[in-house]
């Protein structure tokens, strides 16, 4: 499959984070696109399930409960397909950093999970360029659930996968079906040659892991001039100094 | 069903009753008259005691506004129409469909798949791509294709509701006007069918007919796949629909 086999051959660069709820990839990705901004790079931002048309369709029929394993991952590959089109390929082919808040792995384990066929969803991504680097961040079960829950009222109907009905109670459900994703995320780490990064550790230290593995990708792109020489001006920030591997 | 197929993958996750029921695809392109000799079968088969189920292209609960906001905000690329398409049809595969079979209904479908194979190879896309989509489909008992030729198209489409944006295929720059992209995309689309109509082993029904003569040829075809009997494509092709390469339009016998 070319998702897997071959880099894309665009001058810009591609990078994405992935894990369950509660594995604070969305933090860690704040931080590095603050980051990137600050060294000058040009840098594109985009997120699962978020384009216009798409995402009000999904929101509507989440609040009715209306998806199949199915319908619920087309629906997701259609948001996907919409956003390749227009957030992730023009700034790609322009030489901009893109990053992505999920990517098709998020399909690969939370589909599967549901029951869909493995072969079958990974067919609909091959439209898909392979990613630069893609972080994983693993994460136990009980943490997320406590992360998720240290901001939140409640659990999501779908997040819990409260649609498979493998429980009664949305946190045993919830800790059922993200344990399943979390097996499916386990033998993507392996197919698809993801990092991994231990989202157990403090969020410092995880993010100067972060920077250094981008910072290792992004070796060729030449950030903005003007910020080039801002950069010579101030000193270099002991954060970037420390993520040197 | 006598025969439950999936064309690829299938539902994994779903446990199938007994499909009691008959599921009859109508194909053919836009303006052919499928939802006009649909309506009239409907009465036919009921009148027969059969329960039946019309279950039409982009019509589910879950997609129908979604599909029609898309349209006219002209902004969605091929890939992300295919999947649209693809989840109207899994939802109703899934909610009407499937439950009307277990129910031991007649299922009409108003389009099936081969409607996105023919559009997207239409529009360029990699036809193995959405072939793969559609791996969770169950092959109907019976794929009846509307046949026509453009020409004989032209005038139903203008008689009808006129030849609108999408139909024409103006989204892909067929032609330099409304009445050349028509001509061009339709004539490409009819050719993406006569192919699968081979591939897949429609039964052709002569669609260039009066609306009568279609209509008893359909209803023999549906007929006999009630009574359990065997209807070899071929042989239903020699019996007098449409030949391969419509020449003069064929007149009553």
């Amino acid at each position: 499959m070319e998702t897997r086999t071959s880099p894309h051959p665009y001058p810009g660069k591609l990078i994405v984070v992935e894990g369950i709820d509660g594995s604070g990839k969305s933090t860690q990705l704040a931080l590095l696109h603050r980051w990137l901004v600050a060294e000058g790079h040009r840098v594109c931002f985009t997120q699962w399930n978020s384009s216009d048309l798409v995402r009000q369709a999904i929101r509507r029929a989440k609040r009715k409960n209306l998806l199949t394993p199915t319908t619920f991952s087309l629906l997701h590959a259609a948001d996907f397909a919409d956003r390749l089109s227009y957030q992730i390929m023009p700034p790609l082919q322009g030489g901009m950093v893109v990053l992505c808040d999920r990517y098709v792995y998020t399909a690969f384990a939370r589909d599967v999970a549901r029951g869909v066929d493995p072969s079958w969803v990974r067919q609909i991504y091959t439209l898909a360029p392979r990613p630069d680097l893609t972080l994983y961040f693993r994460v136990p079960i009980e943490l997320a659930l406590d992360r998720i829950l240290r901001n939140r009222q409640k659990l999501k109907y779908y997040e819990a996968g409260m649609d498979l009905g493998l429980a009664r109670e949305a946190t045993q459900s919830f800790r059922l079906f993200q344990s399943r994703v979390l097996a499916e995320y386990a033998e993507l780490v392996e197919e698809f040659g993801l990092r991994v990064i231990e989202a157990q550790q403090e969020i410092t230290q995880q993010q100067l892991l972060v920077r250094s593995l981008v910072e290792e990708v992004l070796r060729d792109i030449r950030p903005r001039k003007l910020y080039e020489r801002r950069a010579l001006l101030r000193p270099r920030t002991a954060l970037s100094k420390a993520g040197q591997p | 069903m006598k025969d439950v197929r999936f064309y690829g993958q299938g539902l994994p996750y779903r446990k199938l009753g007994n499909l009691k029921g008959h599921l009859i695809a109508i194909e053919g392109t836009d303006n052919v008259g499928r939802s006009t000799q649909i309506e009239r079968l409907i009465p036919w088969l009921e009148l027969q005691g059969h329960g039946v189920t019309n279950s039409r292209w982009t019509r589910s609960a879950l997609l129908y506004d979604t599909i029609n906001q898309a349209k006219a905000g002209h902004r969605l690329n091929m890939n992300t129409f295919t999947l649209l398409y693809a989840t109207d049809f899994a939802d109703r595969l899934e909610n009407e469909i499937i439950p009307a079979l277990e129910a031991g209904q007649v299922v009409l479908a108003d389009r099936y798949m081969y409607t996105a194979f023919a559009r997207s190879k239409a529009m360029g896309a990699d036809p193995a791509w959405s072939r793969a989509l559609f791996g969770f489909a169950l092959i109907p008992d019976l794929v009846l294709y509307l046949k026509i030729d453009v020409e004989a198209l032209i005038p139903r489409a203008l008689e009808g509701k006129g030849m609108n944006y999408w139909e024409s295929g103006m989204h892909l720059g067929y032609g330099k006007d409304l009445f050349e992209s028509f001509r061009n995309y339709q004539r490409r689309m009819i050719r993406e069918f006569n192919a699968m109509a081979q591939e897949f082993a429609f039964v052709t029904v002569d669609a260039r007919r009066r609306p009568e003569l279609i209509q008893n040829q359909l209803r023999r075809h549906i007929g006999n796949l009630l009574l359990g009997i065997e209807q070899a494509p071929a042989a239903a092709r020699a019996n007098g629909s449409a030949p391969d390469n419509p020449s003069p339009p064929a007149s009553a016998k």
